[in-house]
């Protein structure tokens, strides 16, 4: 399976990416930079985590528009080839309209950087197969806009279509306020489309797939991946 | 040549963490009959366009796109001819 990891001018978490698909996966694996360019030969496209553009504006406004977005949509939506956008790239699949709602400021307005818990609510996709449902997952998170919000007539859709794919809990699986890190409405931390072949999540599954960083959670997401 | 203001605020009833920290740090300085900050952006910019109208069109669509999103945010804009091509063409 062919993966690629896109590359903006801010982007920090590609390399990570870039690393446990190449050393963990042992998948083909390339960087792509965010000018643009064909992406037939792909299977998977990651938006990895930073700044692209350095958040001007707002998180991956700026980065929409850049020449690779166009093929990305294209990808993802005519193609039906797997996206999977972390933290930043989750924000920029939501400016892209590729996901709906929006990520805003933490209500806490803190830089949050740790460890957190996540419930599975949907194991039926292409990015959690490896997963139970209700699977509790251990994995970090590092963001000071992950707070999402969309309007009650998104929420109602998206969980009508089941594309709330995994919320902040705690330890035993309880999705309540004390869990909630970053004021999300739900506790949502992670949703796909209804195609299911794009998901966004603000975690970093890739600093959780070796047990040298502490945790092997976030390897399930990547071989849910391999295995769809 | 105008001069373009487009103002972009957080959206009626949506949390705004940043109004809120400001308002916090304004009450503790005795000012304590502040309420309801809110944070928004000043985007200024010079444009030229055939017309106000043209304008107008433009930095709507550039507001729509690129400088609001939608999903949590409102717009408006102030457009100012600039002194310098009033004086060449009062029509512009």
């Amino acid at each position: 399976m062919k993966f690629g990891v896109v590359t903006f001018p801010g982007s920090n978490c590609d390399y990570d990416c870039y690393n446990v698909v190449k050393r963990v996966l042992k998948q083909p694996v390339e960087f792509i930079w965010h000018a643009g360019t064909k992406l037939d030969h792909f299977d998977c496209i990651i938006l990895p985590g930073g700044f692209s553009y350095g958040d001007y504006l707002r998180c991956g406004a700026i980065a929409k528009y850049s020449g690779i977005m166009g093929e990305i949509i294209k990808f993802a939506q005519q193609g039906g080839g797997l996206v999977i956008g972390i933290c930043n790239g989750f924000q920029i699949l939501t400016e892209s309209g590729l996901l709906p709602g929006a990520l805003q400021r933490n209500k806490s307005l803190k830089f949050i950087c740790k460890n957190v818990h996540l419930k599975c609510e949907n194991n039926k996709t292409p990015f959690t197969n490896k997963l139970k449902k209700d699977h509790v997952i251990k994995i970090p998170i590092a963001h000071g806009e992950g707070n999402y919000i969309a309007d009650p007539s998104t929420i109602a859709e998206l969980k009508k279509n089941k594309q709330i794919i995994f919320t902040y809990c705690d330890e035993k699986g309880h999705v309540n306020e004390e869990a909630n890190p970053n004021g999300s409405i739900l506790n949502i931390s992670g949703i796909c489309n209804k195609k299911r072949n794009v998901l966004g999540m603000m975690p970093h599954p890739e600093r959780c797939s070796e047990s040298i960083l502490g945790g092997l959670d976030g390897k399930l997401i990547f071989e849910s991946i391999l295995s769809k | 040549m105008f001069n373009v203001h487009v103002y972009v605020r957080m959206k009626k009833g949506l949390l705004d963490p940043q109004g809120k920290a400001i308002e916090g740090a304004l009450k503790s300085l005795g000012f304590s009959t502040v309420s309801d900050v809110k944070v928004g952006k000043l985007i200024e910019m010079k444009i030229t366009g055939k017309s106000r109208e043209d304008v107008r069109k433009k930095v709507e669509d550039m507001s729509r796109k690129l400088l609001s999103n939608p999903v949590i945010e409102s717009y408006n804009f102030e457009i100012e001819a600039s002194a310098s091509s009033a004086q060449g063409n009062p029509n512009r």
